[in-house]
């Protein structure tokens, strides 16, 4: 069945592009790895991780839980997408 | 003598079947009888292990019916509690728990790798404490092998309670340390300004490690009432926040202004039954009358109260909201008239009153004060003024403006401490954490109030090499030295800061280029 939901990759770019703009202005997108630790090395407090999942939840209209908002799901951007591409695949 | 686990103790024995904490997350909850007796229970393991009075006894551990029972058993033991927060860096923990020499610490097992890597020296072997099920968490006691015990006396109501280590200017934490009488101060004065019922469930909302805890755990413990535990990651969630609040049926709410709005802005609120809410309590940063409005609109019902005070103090002023917000005011409500108990003035350096209606640096002298900082005489001294009938007065560093009623507005900070999500930061402490950067140079760091964040805190800096270091890898730099709330949000690089006529770094300048 024909499906328009974005792949892994460009959930990837969109969370990027997001971050680099929200929270890391000026920044080299390229210092912005797919492995960068968002949480867990400071680029995301509390209160930007509450803006960035209701940023997912709006843009692919996904739902976090609790449990979700943290670094086990959300410390990188591979993290992130790899959560979102499993959201919409549920 | 009365001190806060007597005064527990005699709500056990009057509401044994009571709920005494609540943990809707994990679903466990104690009544008072089960609290008596498993905080009874650690004790017998702290005192067996060699805790003796007046010694300090850390808290290194979430929030969970077993941290409240491990409060209790501190205190039980006749030691004063020592809680951290546990997500900040291991470092900066150990640094807590070497300088206020802690006989032991009270940590969740999943913590102790993290601790004893950090805190040296440490003695590695472990007590078990049991009763994981009810506890809610998994902890156990690491003891410290070469406390020296300061004191043997018996405990009194002059005796450490806990000590609470906040920002300090040299770049390291400083315990602000309280006695039962100056917590009991406080408790007593919520007493009679709220009118606390047994049916009552008062939130705990901020971390142990924060000033706002000591109305959350012992307000209820004192009444028969219940504390309902919201863990720190549910506590920023406002969609789960939200619905948290309304089915555990709290009727007491107490946190920073920030949550407030997250809950107004983000937590649907139109959608939950808040009927049973009466009192709405807000402390630790200025709160801006647009979100206040948008909260008192969602829940039109509860009365407010703006509680204002350092660490040092707990509450001194209060300030009740009125019913209707008039139309036409866009200023914050003031810190308001001191609590019963307490006295506040607004002086000059040398101690004298200001003028009602012009500015000066809010004293507080009152049974709800400090004894002192941990182990700082020199800086315990500086913080107080002694008036001519030995009146001890704290100095609060905030400047302030009374009227004739006495009531107070706050205007500013005398220094340079500012409040972010209602911690409390010394930008020196952030400059320290800088400046062990190998690449780094010289530091500044300001913080100018945002509309957005409260407080917008930027750092000055120059480099050896002379180039910016990337913005990820100076953020990365600084989690693993400071708590989140303390990393600075941007990062300007110069050749050189600008200078004051003194040589000094001029910060005024720094301030208008922020």
């Amino acid at each position: 069945m024909p499906t328009d939901r974005p792949a892994t990759a460009e959930i990837s770019s969109i969370v990027k592009d997001f971050i680099l703009d929200r929270f890391l202005p000026g920044e080299d997108p390229a210092n912005l790895t797919d492995e960068t630790p968002l949480i867990t090395g400071g680029v995301l407090d509390s209160i930007s991780t509450v803006t960035l999942v209701a940023f997912l939840e709006q843009r692919f209209g996904v739902q976090f839980q609790a449990h979700e908002m943290s670094a086990d799901y959300l410390d990188s951007t591979s993290a992130i997408a790899a959560t979102v591409t499993d959201k919409l695949g549920s | 003598m009365r001190t806060l686990s007597s005064v527990f103790a005699e709500s056990a024995r009057r509401f044994p079947n009571n709920t005494a904490v609540a943990d809707p997350t994990r679903g466990s909850r104690l009544s008072y009888r089960e609290l008596d007796s498993i905080s009874d229970h650690i004790r017998d393991a702290l005192v067996g292990g060699g805790v003796r009075q007046g010694d300090r006894v850390g808290l290194y551990a979430a929030k969970s019916c077993g941290s409240v029972a491990s409060v209790l058993a501190i205190l039980k033991a006749g030691a004063a509690y020592v809680p951290v927060d546990y997500a900040a860096p291991a470092e900066r923990n150990a640094f807590i728990f070497n300088d206020c020499d802690v006989a032991a610490v009270m940590v969740d097992r999943n913590l102790v790798g993290k601790l004893v890597d950090a805190f040296e020296p440490p003695n590695t072997v472990t007590t078990e404490v049991g009763h994981a099920a009810d506890l809610g968490v998994d902890l156990v006691i690491v003891w410290n092998a070469v406390t020296r015990h300061v004191e043997r006396s018996t405990v009194g109501d002059d005796s450490l309670s806990y000590i609470l280590y906040t920002s300090g200017s040299t770049g390291k934490p400083k315990g602000v340390m309280h006695t039962h009488s100056s917590a009991l101060s406080f408790v007593d004065w919520c007493s009679r300004t709220f009118d606390p019922l047994e049916t009552d469930r008062f939130s705990s909302h901020a971390s142990f490690h924060f000033d706002l805890s000591i109305l959350d755990l012992y307000v209820p413990l004192k009444h028969g009432a219940a504390i309902v535990l919201i863990g720190e990651d549910v506590g920023k969630n406002p969609s789960v926040l939200a619905p948290l609040i309304a089915e555990s049926g709290i009727t007491m709410w107490y946190s920073t202004p920030s949550i407030l709005r997250l809950l107004s802005e983000a937590g649907k609120l139109e959608q939950h039954d808040y009927s049973g809410l009466r009192v709405v309590n807000f402390a630790g940063e200025v709160f801006p009358l647009k979100h206040l409005r948008a909260i008192k609109s969602a829940w039109p019902d509860p009365r407010y109260f703006n509680l204002y005070g350092p660490t040092e103090t707990n509450v001194c002023t209060y300030f009740e909201v009125p019913v209707e917000i008039a139309e036409d005011r866009t200023e914050p409500y003031p810190i308001g008239f001191a609590c019963s108990g307490d006295r506040v003035v607004a002086a000059n350096d040398d101690g004298t009153k200001v003028p009602v209606g012009e500015p000066g640096e809010l004293f507080v002298s009152g049974g709800s004060v400090m004894s002192g900082y941990w182990n700082l005489a020199d800086r315990t001294a500086s913080a107080f003024y002694i008036d001519e009938n030995g009146v001890k007065w704290y100095r609060t560093g905030d400047i302030v403006v009374g009227d004739t009623d006495g009531c107070y507005a706050f205007v500013g900070r005398r220094d340079r401490m500012v409040k972010r999500r209602g911690y409390r930061i010394e930008l020196g402490e952030i400059e320290a954490a800088l400046y062990r950067h190998e690449n780094v140079s010289e530091v500044a760091v300001v913080a100018l109030p945002d509309e957005e964040n409260g407080v917008r805190i930027t750092a000055f800096l120059c480099t050896n090499d002379g180039k910016a270091i990337g913005l990820i890898a100076m953020k990365r730099y600084c989690s693993g030295m400071l708590p989140l709330y303390m990393i600075p949000d941007s990062f300007n690089y110069s050749e050189y800061l600008p200078k004051t006529s003194t040589d000094k770094i001029d910060y005024q300048t720094l301030l208008q280029s922020a």
